[in-house]
């Protein structure tokens, strides 16, 4: 359900016991012991900790990641990818630093979320699914973001971009371009 | 974007509009916490669980079971420990009440849910959000910390016995998570397949515990059910849909928004024309899709001059369900095949893929309505639809079979036309057209 971001090399990464683990500063630590401290079993904090170790590894899960996550969790390797590889937010390969989310769902779509679509792929020279070279975008279509009321939207990072146009969307892309804008990833 | 209630005082959205809404303090200043008070200091769990049937509250996550009664089946004499979840991964297309109830009044979910857990002995609670709605996470977490600093979640709440602690969890983007056995699974770690009921989750749920999963709305309902007493809640709405309802509208309309409507509303050709504006740009309504994606789409013929009333029975009597209260309005640009295309992309998109009907079934329904997209329709892939559809609905092992399977259903038989202008034409009883045309 991840979406791959390397055309031309569309075989899932190489999954094996990496030489290397993830470490990570008392702060980023401190933190997943937050969240670990929330549930009776460790298992349960799979979801927020990959969210973290994804945000500190450069916006994927890379195999020392993984490393990591399967030894604080007490868990196999395996667990971890089985868990990764089912939810859309989790990047199991590289994305640029601003990760263009358009909403194509059904109301947004009849309030022109294509134009917005199409707009960006001309602006940006990527389609969606696509990263470009230099790495600071990619651009994905997503299902319904809960932001109806105010379509037709987009999301980077976590960041809500709503009743969108063309004009805002060239406005955010500068901003981007410019180094302006947060790429809102927490 | 309009938030408010029309036609009834408003409940849910009492607080949405003023100044540092999501403030503990603002909250208290307009009868937060009262409910929470009165049930701590005077009401048994059974008192307040007969409040919650008496008010004939269903859950407003779409299924719309009854509250009181999903909280009756939790065993009272388990000795394991017990759990509430609230469910918010709102992922319904056109549905977001349940962010702008958060985003607004985090507050008031709290209240809900330590009602919730007060009433059936739970210690610990869980708020299971949408990956995408980090903000609103971040928002129940410090609303969290306030209530926990004012004494009114943690150990010894309000100077008594009862200790319950909540905790924010983050999904992932997986729209199935909303189905609340799949909920618990990726709660504990798991992916995000839904189980074999029963057991219930009421009976074996979380971490195999006795568990209650509610959507964020029913949960924000319940602080006013026990100020105002289950009974005269229920008389603002109808005898078998108790209390008031908040509606998301999305579309074409000039007023999209945020509704607060009592239950049995008396027209929703008046509510789509007058309270939400009308359509916009002078055009015609075509269509309306009333309770989130997964309903029944209903024709504007269906709608004008029938005075449909806004309820659990009087949309079913219209054709369709209130479902999760996610109305898309169309106007008469839209084409109803595309629209019904990109719901069934949606479908398919997030099908789990546990079950042979869901999985393969959504995937060939994408492929028939992308070839018929291309101009290679045969004249009976109405038909075939159909009879993909026929394989999945009741045939699928949770509910999203039957979600990607009604939109098609209702599509096909109320916008005949819209299905029939893309299939080539039915010539001497052969397909007239392309030579060799790609098996799918």
């Amino acid at each position: 359900m991840s979406q791959q971001f390397l055309p031309d090399n569309p075989l899932p990464q190489e999954v094996r016991v990496p030489d290397e683990m993830a470490v990570f500063s008392p702060e980023v630590e401190a933190e997943i012991d937050r969240h670990l401290a929330k549930y009776p079993l460790k298992r349960s904090a799979i979801l927020p900790l990959m969210f973290i170790v994804q945000r500190e590894r450069a916006g994927f899960l890379d195999p020392p990641g993984v490393a990591y996550l399967a030894n604080r969790l007490g868990v196999r390797i395996m667990d971890i990818w089985e868990v990764a590889t089912f939810y859309s937010m989790i990047n199991t390969e590289p994305v640029g630093m601003y990760h263009l989310q358009i909403c194509r769902t059904l109301s947004c779509k009849i309030l022109g979320a294509g134009t917005i679509t199409e707009h960006c792929t001309r602006r940006l020279g990527i389609k969606p699914g696509e990263t470009t070279p230099d790495k600071i975008f990619s651009l994905s279509e997503v299902e319904c973001l809960g932001s109806c009321g105010t379509a037709p939207m987009m999301q980077i990072g976590f960041d809500y971009y709503e009743n969108l146009t063309t004009g805002k969307v060239d406005e955010l892309i500068e901003k981007c371009r410019s180094g302006e804008l947060s790429n809102g990833v927490r | 974007m309009f938030i408010g209630a029309i036609g009834c005082e408003p409940l849910q959205l009492r607080r949405v509009n003023l100044e540092n809404s999501r403030s503990i303090e603002t909250y208290r200043k307009n009868g937060g916490y009262e409910a929470l008070r009165k049930v701590l200091d005077r009401m048994s769990p059974d008192v307040v669980i007969g409040e919650v049937k008496k008010s004939a509250l269903r859950g407003r996550g779409g299924a719309g079971f009854p509250t009181g009664m999903k909280w009756g089946f939790v065993p009272k004499d388990s000795p394991k420990p017990k759990y509430v979840v609230c469910n918010a991964d709102e992922s319904e297309p056109g549905t977001f009440k349940d962010r702008y109830l958060m985003e607004r009044d985090p507050h008031m979910l709290i209240e809900g849910m330590l009602i919730a857990a007060y009433a059936l002995g739970s210690k610990a609670t869980y708020i299971y959000t949408r990956g995408e709605y980090r903000y609103l996470i971040e928002i129940m977490d410090r609303a969290i910390e306030e209530a926990r600093a004012a004494g009114l979640a943690g150990d010894k709440i309000l100077g008594t016995e009862f200790s319950c602690e909540i905790y924010t969890h983050t999904g992932a983007g997986a729209y199935i998570c909303g189905e609340e056995t799949a909920l618990l699974n990726s709660l504990e770690g798991l992916r995000g397949h839904p189980r074999m009921k029963p057991p219930f989750p009421a009976v074996a749920g979380l971490y195999g515990c006795p568990t209650v999963v509610n959507n964020v709305e029913t949960l924000t309902a319940v602080p006013d059910i026990i100020k105002m007493g289950g009974e005269a809640w229920q008389k603002l709405g109808t005898e078998k849909s108790g209390g008031t309802k908040v509606w998301s509208v999305s579309g074409h309309v000039n007023r999209p928004g945020v509704y607060e409507l009592p239950m049995g509303y008396e027209d929703m050709e008046k509510f789509i024309m007058e309270d939400c504006g009308g359509i916009p740009n002078g055009r015609q309504l075509k269509a309306v899709i009333p309770g989130g994606s997964s309903v029944y789409i209903m024709p504007a013929s269906d709608i004008v001059g029938k005075k449909v009333k806004m309820d659990y029975e009087g949309l079913v009597a219209a054709g369709s369900m209130v479902g999760s209260g996610g109305f898309i309005v169309m106007d008469d640009t839209v084409d109803i095949f595309e629209s019904t295309k990109n719901l069934t992309e949606f479908y398919k998109h997030e099908s789990c893929g546990w079950c042979t009907p869901c999985r393969e079934g959504t995937d060939w329904l994408v492929k028939v309505f992308k070839r018929i997209a291309r101009g290679e329709g045969r004249p009976d892939d109405a038909q075939l639809l159909l009879d993909i559809v026929d394989n999945i609905e009741g045939k699928s092992f949770c509910p999203l079979g039957d979600a990607a399977s009604w939109p098609i259903q209702s599509a096909i038989k109320k916008f005949p036309e819209d299905f029939k202008r893309h299939l080539l034409p039915l010539t001497n009883g052969k397909e007239s057209g392309k030579e060799g045309l790609p098996t799918i």
